[in-house]
């Protein structure tokens, strides 16, 4: 039942332009939201790593701007710019990695650790493979309620799909035939591993078909061609086809983690068309298709740098959490907490 | 009419299912098969959709249950024995256990772990768990040793908001009864004096406890009067009632059958010792499991845990400490 289809390289063919456009002014947002977290490590101003996902802002907006109210997102270390499309905000981003107390994470977790569960914007845990079977369990719950045409995104990437997790994950949605879209972010390297050391099949969408489910393959470099290939994804598994996989191909421009200058890419790979910039290309697909002009896109560009700075001044202003004023309580249930703590009233 | 340790825990699912649309049963073989021990028997026909089989996936089981929960639904899994909990391990403390201090969203779920030790069952069929999940903070850790606790005791794992591992003793499913189903509880958190007595106090939990009744019985013949406290849930631990204990005996000998090193035992020691040491006239006393995986044979096996005859003698010598 594999349906491996290959991504159109060109032409816009059924796409509507504003949608390009939004998501091309969410990738800018992502992009320049990224570009000041990078700016603020470099600064000594946050504490912990930063992790960015430079180079997949097409493929990460592709994934979750198919998804309405109600839908459920899963997003992983390179989301920022999909985050963002399904709702997250700069603000939000700044105060996580800040660890402002008005923050959704209040402090007690960082960076990319950050969602809203209530508003199914799921909150990773640093455990790789660990998110499949828990958006599959939101979309089980939801089924169980009688609700019909949800659906669930979550992502991966190429080390993460030798998990576990995944497999159990991914093997049991398709078992419930749940409507999960699963986005493998092949970016030919997990830290410094490559994937030769990873997996040994020829294409990781052959696993598609080991799990009876659909398979779909895109340049994840390629704006047009990550949206319309999510757009089907996202379409079929609305209509109650099952889960998706797509497998995009594409390269992190940037370093694990800003502590990481990536020295171990292959040189070959940032000159091949993995290696490009899918901010440039969507530029050029926009000019070449008469959507925008380069001056609008520099004027988005300024809006853009101009929303980052605001957001991060409203940050910068707010207060970390009071340890003095914590419950340093891990259950809701007050009656049940374990007392007798060393550290207690000191 | 009687009802066994195993009907208590099937009949609390019934109920937890009749009673609150939200529930729902996920777990290998739990569905017209009834669960390898027969504790989802029926249950899949009469609440249609609610009680399926899962694939072999620990994983994958308990993690849909955590994303369900944040759904507002109510999953009982079921390991098919504790010992595989470890292939979940992840989804339970990682995911479980730090959603609701990460998001505000708590995770009422509930993992059942058919536990401990039976006759021919080895190391990977006999695994007390409970310490292990204890350590984590977010967990609520519940260990009945009762018919009655079984079945009040599931019905709150499935009422509270937090996500519960409930390791229920595959020793007492069958042979041990009650004459019927308890109509009110003791609240869960709250442990229970299991035998009045003045001279020592053996706390202890799950199968431990009946090893210890018969050895509060047997020392009965020599004059001595033991206390035994049941934990009922080992996480909280109710320390208070343990210190109260030891204010009257002055004596205390901590017996469970999980493995020596950290663990529940050690902790109600360490409480003891920080918290009511002037109350102790002997040094504390501890009986675990030996320190090895849990042998196959018979003869081996019942020379692993702790017998009445053993905290018999072990509570002779603290008597006379
Ligand atoms: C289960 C697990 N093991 C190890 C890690 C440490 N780790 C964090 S990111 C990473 C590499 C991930 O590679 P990949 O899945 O390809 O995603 P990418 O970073 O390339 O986006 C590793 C090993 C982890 N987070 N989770
Ligand atoms: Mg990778």
């Amino acid at each position: 039942m594999v349906t491996a289809v290959k991504a159109k390289s060109v032409a816009c063919n059924d796409l509507d332009p504003a949608l390009l456009v939004r998501a091309y002014r969410v990738m800018l947002l992502a992009r320049a939201t990224e570009d000041k977290l990078a700016s603020l490590y470099r600064a000594g101003m946050i504490k912990g790593g930063v992790f960015l996902g430079k180079g997949q802002e097409a493929l990460s907006t592709a994934s979750s701007i198919f998804l309405q109210k109600g839908d459920i997102f899963g997003p992983l270390i390179r989301d920022q710019a999909g985050r963002l499309a399904f709702g997250d905000t700069v603000l939000d981003t700044f105060r996580t990695y800040l660890g402002s107390a008005k923050g959704p994470m209040r402090g007690r977790d960082g960076n990319i650790h950050r969602g809203r569960p209530r508003e199914g914007y799921y909150a990773m845990i640093s455990h790789l493979g660990a998110l499949v079977p828990v958006v599959a369990g939101g979309l089980y719950a939801r089924r169980l309620r009688g609700e019909t045409g949800v659906v669930g995104v979550t992502s991966i990437g190429d080390g993460g799909t030798s998990t576990g997790a995944f497999h159990e994950g991914v093997n049991l949605a398709a078992v419930e035939r749940l409507p999960l879209v699963v986005v493998v972010a092949n970016n030919q390297y997990a830290y410094s591993t490559p994937n030769s050391r990873q997996f040994a099949c020829a294409d990781l969408l052959d696993k598609a078909a080991g799990y009876g489910i659909a398979g779909f393959k895109c340049d994840g470099t390629d704006p047009i061609a990550s949206l319309e290939t999510l757009q089907l994804a996202v379409q079929a598994a609305r209509e109650g086809h099952g889960p998706q996989m797509v497998v995009a191909t594409l390269l992190r421009l940037v370093g694990h983690g800003e502590h990481d200058d990536a020295g171990y890419v292959d040189a070959a790979l940032r000159q091949a068309n993995v290696g490009r910039d899918c901010l440039e290309v969507g530029a050029r697909q926009l000019i070449g298709s008469d959507f925008a002009t380069a001056e609008e896109i520099a004027v988005w560009t300024k809006e853009t740098q101009a929303e980052v700075e605001g957001a991060l001044n409203i940050a910068q202003r707010e207060k970390g959490p009071d340890p003095a004023d914590e419950d340093w309580q891990a259950i809701s249930t007050e009656r049940l907490v374990d007392g007798h703590h060393d550290l207690e009233d000191e | 009419m009687s009802v066994t340790y195993l009907e208590a825990i099937r009949a609390a699912q019934e109920k937890a299912l009749t009673d609150d649309p939200r529930v729902f049963i996920y777990g290998q073989d739990v569905g017209a098969f009834g669960g390898a021990f027969k504790a989802t028997k029926n249950l899949a026909a009469e609440f249609p959709g609610r009680v399926m089989d899962a694939p072999l996936s620990e994983d994958a089981i308990v993690g849909l249950a955590v994303g369900a929960a944040i759904e507002g639904a109510r999953p009982i899994v079921e390991m098919q024995f504790a010992d595989f909990s470890t292939v979940g391990f992840n989804q339970i403390v990682n995911q479980a256990a730090t959603l609701y201090y990460r998001t505000e969203v708590p995770c009422p779920i509930v993992v059942r772990l058919p536990s401990g030790g039976t006759l021919g069952a080895g190391p990977f069929h006999s695994q007390s768990m409970e310490a292990v999940y204890a350590h984590y903070p977010g967990l609520v850790v519940m260990t009945p040793a009762t018919v009655e606790d079984a079945y009040s005791m599931m019905l709150e794992a499935v009422a509270i908001d937090d996500p519960v591992i409930f390791c229920e003793h595959k020793l007492l499913y069958y042979h041990l009864k009650a004459d019927k189903l308890p109509d009110t509880a003791q609240p869960v958190g709250k442990a229970r004096i299991a035998r009045a007595g003045r001279d020592a106090t053996v706390v202890t939990y799950s199968a431990m406890l009946h090893e210890s009744l018969q050895a509060a019985e047997d020392l009965l013949e020599d004059g001595w009067q033991i206390e035994v406290i049941d934990l009922r849930t080992v996480k909280p631990l109710d320390t208070d009632t343990i210190l109260a204990s030891v204010a009257r005996t002055g004596r205390l000998l901590v017996v469970g059958e999980a493995w020596p090193w950290g663990g529940v035992n050690a902790e109600v020691i360490s409480r003891v010792a920080t918290e009511g040491f002037g109350l102790l006239d002997a040094a504390p006393m501890r009986l675990n499991a030996r320190d090895t995986p849990v042998p196959y044979h018979p003869d081996l096996w019942a020379a692993h845990r702790p017998t009445a005859s053993v905290i018999a003698a072990r509570l002779r010598q603290l008597l006379t400490q």
